[in-house]
């Protein structure tokens, strides 16, 4: 049973059907049947062409559905008596897809839901295992965006900014269930790179590339977080920061600069250092100006207080960090990591303590705790 | 999206503006604070923004450890213990200002005389299981 098959054929046969005629909503339902027939039936009885069957399947109970309803009879006849085209090359209805299911009316988490199904092929159980939610909620919030999307016109014009920022939430989702997000997120970007050649969805991809090369190293045996410097860089997987590396500088070439090339940029110069001595810090400063210049976003000014910190000094990233609100999620980590290497342990104890009572996950709550622990032990000898 | 657990106290949070023992209540009243709890707990369904709720005994148990091969020492309930906790919904929602919004509807359950009991709900974020990439 190919189950990734399946997936990457879901968004071409449901694209297939709402061009003959389906709405998105009856197509996606349609598919999803299909996909359980398959599921169930392809193990014993595999067919030799498995997205003509699954076209075929779909259509007939999207039909099925449609005569059961009789609501939609009046289109079923006029659907029924048009001339249906063949599969042939759906790569644009596919690229429809993707701006559907991240339509901005969407609130993001029914967009990821949404894009996670129709696009991605994953059940609806899949997709509520990964967010640790009940399949009632999960099924109810899919049902919901498709209500939401379903008198939007597949043929206008998406924004390709949306999608891109559905696909990097999804990517930042991480790994719970039994489905890979990250890597699933990866594979979306890939095929949405394939059909569109906007330099930003090449950005995100090398991104998602070049963080996901460092993925093995990120965290201990034990599940503990393990910082970028003292990461065993063995562990980075060369060949996906090879390709990052090459998707980057093609973008790049285009010199139409956005946010996700800025911060691949400042990925690619860390997968390049061999030792964390070695990082081109002064270069991840001039990239962070640009990000800042992009987006002036708070944590893009964090992060550059951090850089500044390593380029020119602790004192110099202090003095970038006093310019900012302190109420910053993870302004206190900063502080107290500056700190420390300002030569002061006690505030940066104080600091490290303060971060971990507001830190957003566990192994984070625990790596800054074990920071304040680490510097107190080291005060009381 | 982010998980909060709302926290419903039998004691220890602050009085509720309707003020009036449950079991002072009429039972019409009970059954429309009961079925006022049902019905936001499906509509949480509905909107695909909830993910559990539970309701639980006041009477608890305290365990502890008491040392190899002997039995744990178990007391209890603590008469004087200031915090029982009475039973928690969890959601999963867009924003801290949804769940603050949540936590509102689900204090104004009606209690005595049909009115809102206004109770005090903790809300408390949930610690994902990991971190963002920031690095």
């Amino acid at each position: 049973m190919d189950e990734a098959l399946l997936r990457t054929l879901t968004p071409t046969v449901i694209s297939i059907l709402v061009r003959r005629g389906a709405d998105f909503a009856a197509a996606e339902d349609a598919v999803q049947d299909a996909l359980v027939e398959a599921v169930r039936g392809w193990p014993d009885d595999p067919p030799r062409d498995p997205k003509g069957w699954l076209v075929t399947v779909a259509w007939r109970k999207f039909l099925d559905a449609a005569r059961a309803d009789a609501s939609r009879r009046h289109r079923e006849v006029r659907v029924e008596g048009e001339r249906i085209p063949g599969p042939g090359e759906v790569g644009d209805d596919t690229l429809q897809l993707y701006f559907l299911c991240a339509h901005p009316s969407l609130p993001p988490a029914s967009a990821i839901a949404l894009t996670l199904r129709a696009v991605g092929g994953l059940t609806t159980r899949q997709i509520a295992q990964a967010y640790l939610v009940p399949e009632t909620t999960m099924a109810q919030r899919i049902s919901r965006a498709k209500r939401t999307v379903s008198g939007v016109r597949f043929n206008q014009p998406g924004d390709v900014a949306t999608v891109l920022r559905v696909l990097y939430l999804v990517f930042n989702e991480g790994y719970s269930g039994d489905v890979d997000l990250a890597g699933e997120a990866i594979r979306l970007t890939r095929r949405l790179a394939v059909t569109t050649n906007h330099e930003e969805v090449a950005g995100l991809l090398a991104l998602m590339l070049l963080h996901h090369a460092r993925r093995p190293a990120r965290t201990g045996p034990d599940g503990r977080l393990v910082p970028l410097a003292e990461q065993d860089r063995s562990l980075w997987n060369t060949r996906l920061i090879a390709e990052g590396v090459d998707v980057l500088q093609a973008a790049l070439t285009r010199d139409r600069l956005g946010e996700f090339q800025a911060q691949a940029a400042i990925a690619a110069l860390h997968a390049d250092a061999r030792t964390a001595e070695e990082t081109d810090w002064v270069q991840i400063v001039e990239w962070y100006d640009e990000l800042v210049r992009l987006t002036d976003s708070p944590v893009a000014r964090l992060n550059r207080a951090v850089a500044v910190g390593e380029a020119d000094g602790p004192r110099a990233g202090l003095a970038a960090l006093a310019q900012l609100d302190p109420a910053l999620p993870r302004h206190a980590a900063v502080a107290a990591y500056l700190h420390e290497r300002d030569g002061d342990p006690m505030t940066a104890a104080r600091l490290y303590a303060e971060a971990a009572r507001s830190a957003p996950s566990l192994p984070e709550r625990d790596h800054l705790m074990r920071q304040a622990a680490r510097l107190n032990a080291k005060l009381r000898s | 999206m982010a998980k909060y657990l709302l926290l419903k106290h039998y004691r220890g949070a602050p009085a509720s503006v309707n003020d009036v023992p449950m079991d002072q209540w009429t039972p019409e009243e009970l059954s429309a604070h009961v079925r006022y709890m049902q019905d936001f707990a499906a509509r949480l369904e509905g909107t695909g923004e909830l993910v559990d709720c539970q309701a639980l005994s006041p009477e608890g148990t305290f365990v502890r450890y008491d040392g190899e091969g002997r039995p744990p020492v178990t007391d209890g309930p603590f008469a004087e213990t200031k915090d029982v906790i009475a039973g928690w919904m969890v959601i999963d929602v867009e924003t801290y200002e949804r769940a603050l919004e949540l936590a509102g509807e689900l204090s104004a359950a009606p209690g005595a005389g049909g009115k809102p009991i206004h109770e005090w709900l903790e809300v408390r974020p949930f610690l994902t299981a990991h971190s963002t990439i920031t690095e």
